[in-house]
């Protein structure tokens, strides 16, 4: 990279699509285009096995009418729609719960190691926020599981497709910008090799980004330490909308300072949630369905605990996961890796001692917005204008099934049916001659502008402290309950935080494997990402799912029965409204949610 | 304080590789190797190493600690410091890209040729297909590979024949199609593995074993890819005496 990078000394690849990210959704997308004939990359900054995805534990959760032969994908649609908050769009949770049986089967055609049941069948567990009969019918077992380490063996299997599909690879390369030519089109992505420190014009007439989510914004986080949002840093940046940024979901159980995640099968499999008291407490805050509530709801009761003095430990800071009574055996078969996990990193065995958990940043609802075809818009005056060349599809996009607040099991289902579906679609668009115009050599040298300016930079800011300082902000402003006047406060914060991002000091200059260059350019993701999270945050005056407002304790209907659509360019929010129109059946019209 | 010794090099400004000597004071609570080689890495941004999950289930951050292979974030800093020291070095036996990153592309080539995918040559039914749990035990020990290289850089046989020796993991994961009943191309499978090369090089060193940190076996999947190759040969060789050594 020696010298300012310009259209002339980079090289440029051409491709029909190119798939940004290489977790379950990007893998799905590509295996679909990869049958077609269609030149097709995957670019990631990892080797795909080393994604996200394959921390995923507990399972994936589909209507595939194993443990209930009764079962129903329209009772998983009311879970869905209701687990939501009611801001999911009911035509993407209608088309992800009927497809999704079909793309479980896929998966385990394709040689998925799911766990069985004795006559043969896939395994399912209970998860929090299942029912039958459309919350009539008690809890529902509807996760299928492969142990407690599904992610791992869905992402290996899709990997492992892909290499017999003989699907093209660009591994530890990094995209670092989208490239956006004068009709607002995307034409590809400047990246470069992680290795050799080669940088190319990556050309493509569709752009997939499927780069997970940003877990790394909070200082505390089940996340892996890749998952900064560069999908999403890229496309604001572009001056494109984020869509729901101020729901994240905190995971209830995640091990106390360590942050790793112990799975919600946990509380599937028969264990609970205890205070100091050794109380079971959820059976106050949600009488019926106890621990597996939703999730925000059982997040949300752990903090009162904590703030009420019911902590446990020496500073009275967590809550404890009692899964001793399960027995040695059970614990071994369903949950062997938790096992391993808890010994590891809580110095806890659980066949004997219950596991000190808090609730840990997990989850990114919003995402660039999409319809079910994966293409992505920007949307004004209540009309979506699709993105032509942009696409999004997994944790980094928003179509929207999860709304407010996601359920368990069905990210893995989104990643699959949406991957899929993004496939489909961009292999019939490209066929019949879809594409896009070209790129001027200032819409690439505008791509490479980063690269160029940490390539250049003699002083400045350190990225490691500036990273910590946003993680800080991020975690003590924009936590699990949220007030106005603390949200301003943070709002503040970032805004110095990007000047410290926009004059970051490059102490490593060298081309083979940089991960200097990496974390920096991942941290200028992570502020893009921060901040339509606190703006977005600050504006939704009300509490709806995982958005808890100390100051607007109350769901409102009346006027936040509706997206939001933070625009960039502007810093501000807009309204959008929620699908409540699915194609074979009433919509499911919004109650008051208890479970 | 502890002394911590890692392994440097920079094909770009170094002519050969060096130990560079980190002093570092341990917080007073046990980290893992990968926490204290970030804490480094904050003071020295040059120092380059995999990682992402950092909990054990990528495989990305496979590197040798105190001479054993093994990854960092889920070893503890005070299980493997020997009086005070502790010394980090890349995989053996891979190329060195930089630092503590080795390429590992000969490691991936190998784990292709296995064909690491399921191949049923049976119409897919329109539900899952059938498997028993004991059917599906078989499968316990070795879909869980994460694929980080520890055991088969740690084995001398492929450090000498990295391109034709397959290596423990990529066995592990031969035999785990070979065990699952859902594939139909046993015979074929095996079949690839016959040559002197691709599984007689393992001589049962059992390092593999003692290095893999998700406590797999491969030496004991290996012992059975042997044992099912010779029955298999044993049976050819019935079948030819029987039929007088005409095959149709
Ligand atoms: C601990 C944990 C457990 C979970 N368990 C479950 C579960 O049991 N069930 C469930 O449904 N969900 C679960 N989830 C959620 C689910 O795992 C994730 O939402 C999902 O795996 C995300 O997949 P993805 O394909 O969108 O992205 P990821 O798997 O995160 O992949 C992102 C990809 O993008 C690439 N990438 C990113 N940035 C760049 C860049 N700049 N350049 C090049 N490449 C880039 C990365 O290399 C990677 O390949 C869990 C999440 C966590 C944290
Ligand atoms: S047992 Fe075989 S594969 Fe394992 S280290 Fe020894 S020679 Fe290598
Ligand atoms: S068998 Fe074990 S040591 Fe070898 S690659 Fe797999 S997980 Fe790593
Ligand atoms: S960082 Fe994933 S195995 Fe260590």
């Amino acid at each position: 990279m020696v010298g300012h990078l310009n259209k002339d000394n980079i090289h440029t690849l051409e491709f029909d699509a190119l798939i940004v990210g290489g977790g379950g959704s990007g893998m799905r997308t590509s295996l679909e285009l990869a049958k077609s004939g269609l030149k097709t990359a995957v670019v990631s900054k990892v080797f795909p096995t080393r994604s996200h995805t394959v921390s995923a534990q507990g399972g994936i959760t589909c209507a595939i009418q194993s443990a209930d032969p009764h079962d129903d994908w329209r009772w998983h649609m009311f879970d869905t729609v209701k687990g939501s908050d009611y801001i999911g769009d009911q035509d993407a949770i209608e088309y992800m719960c009927s497809e999704g049986p079909k793309a479980v089967f896929e998966l385990e055609h394709m040689g998925l190691p799911f766990s069985r049941f004795e006559n043969g069948r896939i395994y399912q567990r209970p998860f929090g926020g299942q029912s039958k009969d459309f919350g009539n019918g008690g809890q529902a077992s509807r996760t299928c599981a492969a142990a407690d380490r599904t992610g791992h063996a869905l992402l290996h299997t899709l990997y492992q497709n892909n290499v017999k599909e003989g699907a093209n690879f660009l591994n530890e390369w990094f995209a670092v910008d989208l490239v956006k030519n004068k009709f607002n089109e995307i034409t590809g992505v400047i990246a470069f090799s992680i290795e050799s420190g080669e940088v190319a014009y990556l050309k493509s007439r569709a752009t997939v980004l499927a780069t997970g989510g940003a877990g790394r914004i909070y200082a505390s986080t089940t996340n892996a330490l890749i998952n900064t949002g560069d999908g999403l840093g890229m496309s604001l940046r572009a001056g494109f909308p984020a869509q729901d940024m101020e729901m994240w979901q905190f995971h209830p159980t995640g091990i106390h300072g360590a942050g790793s995640l112990v799975t919600e099968g946990c509380r599937g499999e028969g264990g609970y949630l205890i205070n100091a008291d050794g109380e079971r407490f959820m059976e106050r805050y949600a009488p019926n369905a106890k621990d597996l509530a939703g999730r925000d709801v059982v997040a949300r009761s752990m903090v009162l605990e904590i703030l009420e003095g019911r902590g446990c430990g020496p500073n009275k800071d967590h809550v404890l996961l009692k899964l001793d009574h399960l027995g040695e055996e059970i614990l071994n078969a369903k949950l062997p890796g938790i096992c391993e996990l808890s010994k590891t990193f809580a110095g806890v065995d659980p066949v004997y001692k219950p596991i000190p958990v808090v609730p840990t940043c997990h989850y990114m609802m919003g995402g660039t917005p999409t319809n079910i075809h994966g293409q992505a818009f920007s949307s004004e005056n209540e009309v979506d204008n699709e993105i032509p060349g942009l696409f999004s599809v997994g944790e980094a996009a928003c179509v929207s099934v999860h709304g407010a607040n996601r359920l368990g099991g069905n990210s893995l289902l989104d990643l699959v049916v949406f991957g899929r579906a993004a496939g489909l679609h961009i292999n019939e668009d490209l066929k019949s001659g879809g594409g896009v115009e070209e790129a001027n050599i200032d819409d690439i040298e505008s791509a490479l502008y980063r690269l160029n300016k940490l390539n250049e930079s003699n002083s400045g800011f350190e990225v490691a402290e500036v990273k910590r300082e946003l993680q800080e902000v991020m975690q003590n402003f924009f936590g699990v309950f949220r007030r106005g006047e603390y949200m301003e406060k943070g709002v503040k914060a970032l805004e110095e935080i990007r000047d410290k991002c926009d004059n970051l000091h490059l102490h490593d200059k060298s081309d083979s494997f940089n991960t200097n260059r990496v974390e920096a350019l991942e941290l200028q993701n992570l502020l893009e990402v921060a901040e339509a999270t606190a703006i977005s945050s600050l504006k939704r005056n009300e509490s709806r799912g995982a958005h808890a407002r100390d100051d607007f304790p109350e769901r409102d209907d009346e006027n936040w029965l509706c997206h939001s659509l933070y625009d960039p360019t502007k810093k501000d929010l807009r309204k959008r409204q929620v699908n409540f129109q699915p194609n074979t059946m009433e919509a499911f019209p919004p109650k008051v949610r208890a479970y | 304080m502890i002394e911590v010794n890692i392994y440097r090099y920079n094909p770009e400004t170094d002519r050969f590789p060096y130990m560079q000597k980190f002093n570092f004071e341990m917080p007073d609570r046990d980290i893992m190797v990968l926490e204290l080689l970030n804490s480094l890495k904050e003071s020295d941004p040059t120092i380059s190493y995999r990682r992402s999950c950092r909990e054990g289930v990528c495989g990305s951050d496979g590197m040798s600690i105190n001479g054993k292979n093994g990854l960092a974030c889920i070893t503890p800093v005070s299980e493997v410091t020997k009086g005070n020291k502790l010394e980090l070095r890349p995989l053996p036996g891979l190329p060195v890209v930089r630092d503590l990153v080795v390429d590992m592309t000969e490691f991936y080539a190998q784990y292709e040729k296995i064909k690491p995918f399921l191949q049923n040559d049976t119409p897919s039914p329109n539900q899952e297909r059938l498997q028993s749990p004991s059917d599906r035990d078989k499968l316990d020990g070795l879909y869980e590979c994460i694929l980080c290289a520890c055991c088969s850089t740690s084995c001398p046989s492929f450090w000498w024949n990295p391109d034709k020796f397959v290596g423990p993991a990529a066995l592990l994961q031969a035999y785990r199609f070979i065990a699952d009943t859902r594939d139909t191309r046993t015979e074929e499978r095996l079949d690839s593995l016959s040559d002197p090369f691709s599984v007689y090089r393992c001589h049962g060193i059992m390092n593999c074993v003692s290095v893999c940190p998700k406590g797999l076996n491969p030496n004991k999947a290996i012992g059975e890819i042997k044992s099912m190759l010779l029955t298999n040969r044993r049976h050819e060789a019935e079948i030819i005496a029987s039929d007088g050594g005409g095959r149709s």
